[in-house]
């Protein structure tokens, strides 16, 4: 019984009498190998449009994939792609963040006034992102303890994030310490520098994903948002989860404004806010995290963010339209949910 | 699928300690429990008890009392009068946490299963291996002994890769069971084990409680079938309307008996009215 469990184990889905059909059978078997291949990681299917998208938008501009072209898209994906980290933690442990969007506004300004008030860059750069940590311990807490929906806490704390950064700046843009006339080493090393952004995007979320999948730190994310209570019950501190990943969250969101700055050599009041915040809960949904928590995964939220990324960028390199640019959009992050949609559809028949 | 425990019993795998012969006190002992809330009386005077290694089973109507006393045995609530005993110790069951230090673990019908993980994340959950010093998930031990544990049981899954989600509803049934008896538990309470499944899953499930019968575990196993308490347990003990009116060893014709028991009891309420 335990060899045929194991064969099993080890076939799922190749089960059943392999036919001695001729070469037309193996075939169709091999590419059926694929197919199931490309059905069952869920990640392959959004890297699969990515890709579709690339080849179109290259097709119709070979400016496209140049070197200046795809600096510029790293640019686009780097800081959403750092929030998108965090925000996939938090929902799959089953909460979300709208406000990381407003501390990453906020961050270098604390960072700004930090520095006015003769602090060093790197002090100034700390206190911003403790702060950023605060505000998700806040969001936590008012969300773990005081049982207001995470949605509702967060929208709150959005605009207090807003009133405070507009309070503190005076509504005034300011100039990154360090930027100009020339960039510090220390500066380039925080974003400005041309690959910085999308470097410190990619380690984030090398690591993300790593404590998602090989830590009881990522394990116990998913129990507390497949299964709160029953996580519990085991003895999983649900509450401590959701907290710690609330801090994180808004964390990255701070680091994300705060490289931001570094990279344009100006700290904007109304930087980031509600559309960087849609744009990486976009990406994670996009990626195949599940709203309602308990799946997700990091590397599957930066290529949600890529597809939303390539189509912005294709779309001001086919010279579409400002007005009509918003419609097509999405038009287009629709059509790629429904293809995903429907991809998963045939991804869980295919495991059955 | 559905031969999902399979029928290898053999010598279940005696990792936990094995009782001392005869003169054991009862696993578990509870002795003039009463609860009520407000007005209402939900336990009065109730004495039950389970020896090492038996299966006692406890069956009762809806609203006799049966999921208030699963609480006070669990720790989840404190009773109002009464006293409680593990192993001839008298405890006092503060809560969940030190009624499974003791060795008491429940499993419930709602499972604490967590549907998107797999077999054996959840048979480790809160428990898991990791290459020590460093954070990271052993998961290749994990699964080794997942794979050991569920055979020793008899618990046949095709794979312990699989997502919980995926499973039936009795091979769930059967790996919370798992995951209560490799945690070590000495007196494991089945609520409603058999519930929502179908009879050839129950069978199994049957199956499965029987065989730890071997291991010295004590088992209370609580349902409102008496055909399938009657299938595995020991001895039986009836609650009605807070009390215990009834605790016998399984015999003969129990079946009838407790059937008209209990049709004595509807036609009593339908003659208050």
């Amino acid at each position: 019984m335990t060899d045929d469990a194991i064969s099993r184990a080890q076939g799922p889905g190749a089960g059943g009498p392999a036919p001695a059909g001729g070469a037309m059978a193996s075939a169709r078997a091999i590419g059926g190998t694929v197919f199931r291949f490309i059905l069952r990681q869920r990640e392959v299917s959004v890297a699969v449009i990515a890709v579709a998208l690339i080849v179109y938008f290259q097709s119709s501009n070979n400016v496209f994939l140049s070197i200046p072209n795809l600096q510029t898209l790293g640019q686009y994906i780097a800081a959403t792609a750092i929030i998108a980290a965090g925000e996939v933690m938090l929902l799959i442990c089953g909460e979300i963040d709208l406000s990381v969007g407003n501390v990453y506004a906020l961050a270098p300004f604390i960072m700004y006034l930090a520095t006015l008030n003769g602090f060093p860059l790197v002090v100034g750069i700390i206190f911003g992102l403790a702060v950023s940590a605060g505000v998700g311990l806040i969001n936590g807490l008012v969300t773990v303890y005081l049982k207001v929906p995470s949605f509702i806490t967060t929208l709150g704390t959005l605009f207090i994030l807003n009133g405070i950064t507009l309070e503190i700046s005076g509504a005034f843009p300011a100039i990154t310490p360090e930027t100009t006339p020339k960039a510090t080493q220390f500066a380039q090393f925080m974003g400005h520098g041309a690959y910085a952004e999308i470097i410190w995007a990619v380690i984030i979320i090398a690591i993300m994903q790593i404590i998602l999948n090989y830590t009881r730190w990522g394990l116990h994310t998913v129990a507390a948002g497949g299964n709160p209570l029953g996580a519990s019950e085991v003895g999983v501190n649900v509450n401590r989860i959701k907290i710690v990943n609330f801090m994180l969250t808004s964390l990255f969101g701070g680091l994300a404004g705060t490289l931001e700055a570094f990279r344009i050599t100006s700290i904007d009041p109304l930087a980031g806010g509600t559309d960087i915040m849609f744009a990486a809960v976009a990406g994670a949904v996009i990626g195949g995290t599940a709203l309602l928590g308990g799946s997700g995964t990091v590397v599957g939220a930066l290529l949600g963010v890529l597809v939303i990324s390539i189509l912005k960028d294709g779309f001001t390199i086919l010279g579409v339209n400002a007005f009509e640019f918003d419609l097509i959009l999405g038009a287009a992050i629709l059509v790629a949910m429904i293809f995903n949609v429907r991809l998963q559809l045939l991804r869980k028949a295919g495991r059955q | 699928m559905t031969d999902g425990i399979g029928q290898t019993t053999g010598a279940p795998a005696d990792k936990r300690a094995t009782p001392a012969a005869s003169t054991d006190p009862d696993a578990l002992r509870i002795s003039h429990i009463a609860k009520r809330f407000g007005a209402v009386i939900a336990l009065r005077d109730v004495n039950l008890h389970v020896g090492q290694g038996e299966i006692l089973g406890l069956i009762g109507d809806n609203g006799a009392g049966k999921s208030t006393l699963i609480k006070i045995m669990t720790g989840f609530q404190p009773p109002d009068a009464g006293t409680i005993t593990v192993n001839g110790q008298e405890v006092r069951l503060r809560s969940v946490e030190y009624a499974r230090s003791l060795g008491i673990e429940t499993v419930y019908q709602d499972l604490a299963l967590v549907n998107e993980l797999s077999v054996y994340h959840n048979l480790f959950l809160k428990r898991e291996l990791t290459y020590a010093p460093l954070p990271f998930l052993n998961n290749r031990a994990m699964r080794k002994k997942a794979r050991e544990s569920l055979d020793a049981m008899g618990i046949n899954i095709p794979s312990v890769d699989v997502e919980v989600a995926k499973l039936s509803g009795g091979q769930r049934q059967a790996i919370a069971i798992a995951r209560a008896i490799s945690s070590n538990a000495q007196i494991l309470l089945l609520d409603e084990p058999l519930a929502a499944m179908g009879a050839k899953e129950g069978a199994l499930i049957l199956d499965l409680i029987r065989r730890l019968k071997g291991t010295g575990v004590s088992v209370i196993m609580i349902g409102h079938n008496y055909a399938q308490v009657l299938e595995v347990c020991d001895r039986v003990c009836l609650l009605q309307q807070g009390k215990i009116t009834l605790d016998k060893p399984v015999a003969g014709d129990m079946l009838t008996e407790l059937n008209e028991i209990v049709m004595r009891e509807y036609r009593t309420a339908a003659t208050q009215h």
